[in-house]
């Protein structure tokens, strides 16, 4: 499916290889690659999953894999959390004694 | 040309063009540095902050009496005892935090300079309000995160710094995990010319005086008395120096200055596998140990961030009961905001119990909140990276494994961290930079000075410590 020039896209590359850190990084960090994503607007038609070229929002020309089309923002809440639920009740509960005791 | 080694080598060239300072002219003595000096030589007053500021409509953000959770946290207390506790709400900033103080020094000064944009490597709040202020002077903006694990999983909160800083048309780098992320910085900063909008500049912390400046005025007017405690969230220590400063400048020379971070020991901030295990991005003892003690380490060679100048006393609190706090200050105060400043709300509503009733506490920030950073989001997570979530005693805590939110707000306490442990680890960080075994009998009469200011130990005290370190 190609993706037109000029279409918001995100790309991503590798950094620093595994291996190949900076020294005195921990193990697990270490042992995987530095990674970066970078969005921009596609400076020529490409794929999804092959090397294009976008010029990011500063003006810069950058290259890396085509990985997401017009990215959605994913982040939010999800369900409520019950571990929270007894705070509210238990502190108005406190107040309106403290408003009683008062009058 | 471009490998790591390579573009850290360049690491004090880069600096100074980026920055415009030449760190160089404050050394002194052997290890020592003209600290007022540099701040001085910014020529900003604090009518200047101000007025810069109020051109950009930073500052000037109510202070809240917290009348409801002030009266609970009394009942708690010894009869006599319970202060009343106000918050600043920065929140009312442009970008939603007390870091456009910061940012508009920043961008003021690039302006000023003429760099044709400005770059933070952050990604908490200062990169949102770095791209925020770089709009009001119509400059570029480049934002450098830490954002996700190998497994590809954005941190949530980060995930929200990402969109407001798109939002506001800057470019984002997203990392994974590493310290690496200022090598991708300095890349930046050398290939576009921008100015490095560093945290710990002297601008960038002289832009925080104008925060305790205010909360001084604000508390009179509304009270008529000074502060007794301000209680400042504790990350790099730029937050703390700043209001602390300009708490003294404004006349509060009794006030007590308390740093209050969340207990994050234990977890490793340049771990992948722990990234995702935090449910705090900043505010947290993985920052704030480090940079009080060595407030050397930020990215550029004199941090103006140093909080062991100031802190009179340094606490932490645990996940669970800054969730509690964040739950109660909605519920009570009506007021919903972020981890920031509800860090210090925990830590306030433990110690006004210990404060006379007719005194004054002041929670010095709050932040907004929304997706991604909201107690739910952030549960959400752990429970999803396999941390066990549960009411109960909040001793439970252990950051990475499990998240213990108070059965009742009488569990919530502060936890010391000794200033003498601070003091000692500062010195021996401070010494490490030189050859000196012998400790106190080759310093210069200007490094003992020094010492003594960045630690506040008077010479006897100083010279104990140094003889105890030169022999461990």
């Amino acid at each position: 499916m190609t993706v037109k020039a000029g279409t918001l896209v995100d790309i991503h590359m590798v950094l620093l290889p595994r291996g190949q850190r900076a020294p005195r990084v921990p193990e697990d960090t270490a042992a995987v690659d530095l990674e970066m994503k970078v969005k921009g607007e596609l400076l020529h038609d490409g794929e999804k999953g092959s090397i294009v070229r976008i010029r990011t929002a500063a003006g810069r020309t950058m290259e890396g894999t085509l990985t997401a089309v017009n990215p959605e923002y994913s982040h939010g809440f999800g369900a409520p959390v019950p571990e929270l639920g007894h705070v509210g009740p238990q502190l108005r509960e406190r107040l309106a004694q403290l408003r009683k005791e008062e009058k | 040309m471009n490998s790591y080694q390579e573009v850290m080598a360049r690491k004090s060239e880069i600096m100074r063009s980026s920055v415009g300072i030449d760190y160089g002219k404050y050394a002194r003595g052997r290890l020592a540095f003209d600290y007022e000096g540099m701040l001085a030589d910014t020529g900003y007053a604090i009518d200047d902050i101000r007025r810069i500021q109020r051109q950009v409509a930073v500052g000037n953000t109510p202070l809240v009496e917290l009348k409801n959770l002030s009266a609970i946290a009394r009942s708690l207390a010894r009869p006599g005892m319970g202060a009343r506790i106000f918050v600043k709400d920065e929140a009312a900033n442009p970008s939603g935090s007390y870091k456009d103080r910061r940012a508009s020094m920043s961008a003021y000064e690039a302006c000023r300079l003429g760099y044709p944009g400005i770059a933070a490597a952050s990604s908490g709040n200062y990169g949102a309000a770095v791209a925020s202020q770089a709009c009001k002077y119509g400059l570029g903006s480049i934002i450098v995160q830490e954002s996700f694990d190998s497994r590809g999983i954005e941190q949530p909160e980060i995930a929200e710094k990402t969109r407001a800083c798109e939002s506001y048309g800057a470019e984002v780098l997203r990392l994974s995990v590493g310290p690496e992320l200022f090598y991708q910085f300095l890349l930046a900063l050398e290939e576009t010319g921008y100015y490095n909008a560093s945290l710990y500049t002297p601008q960038a912390i002289l832009g925080v005086e104008s925060l305790g400046w205010e909360i001084v005025e604000q508390v009179e007017e509304l009270t008529g008395k000074r502060p007794h405690t301000v209680i400042a969230t504790n990350a790099g220590g730029g937050n703390l120096t700043g209001t602390a400063r300009g708490l003294k400048a404004a006349g509060a020379e009794e006030c007590s200055i308390v740093g209050a971070s969340v207990d994050l020991q234990g977890l490793h901030m340049a771990s992948d596998r722990d990234f995702n295990r935090k449910s705090f991005t900043t505010g947290h003892t993985g920052f704030s140990i480090p940079f009080t003690t060595w407030p050397d380490r930020s990215d550029v060679p004199r941090s103006a961030a140093r909080p062991l100048r100031y802190m009179d006393r340094f606490v932490t609190v645990s996940q669970g009961e800054v969730f509690y706090m964040t739950q109660a200050l909605a519920e009570m105060e009506g007021m919903e905001r972020g981890p920031a400043g509800n860090t210090s709300l925990a830590a306030a509503f433990a110690m006004a119990q210990q404060i006379p009733e007719d005194e004054i506490l002041v929670v010095q920030e709050t932040e907004y909140t929304g997706a991604g950073k909201h107690p739910i989001a952030q549960l959400n997570l752990a429970k999803s990276m396999g941390i066990e979530v549960y009411r109960g005693n909040p001793e439970e805590n252990l950051p990475g494994r499990r998240i213990v939110i108070p059965a009742d707000p009488r569990q919530i306490q502060v936890r010391d961290i000794p200033i003498s442990r601070l003091q000692h680890s500062y010195l021996k960080h401070a010494l490490e930079g030189t050859d000196i075994n012998t400790a106190g009998r080759e310093l210069e009469t200007q490094d003992i000075d020094f010492l003594m200011a960045e630690t506040r130990l008077d010479q006897a005290g100083l010279m104990d410590a140094l003889e105890i370190i030169s022999h461990e």
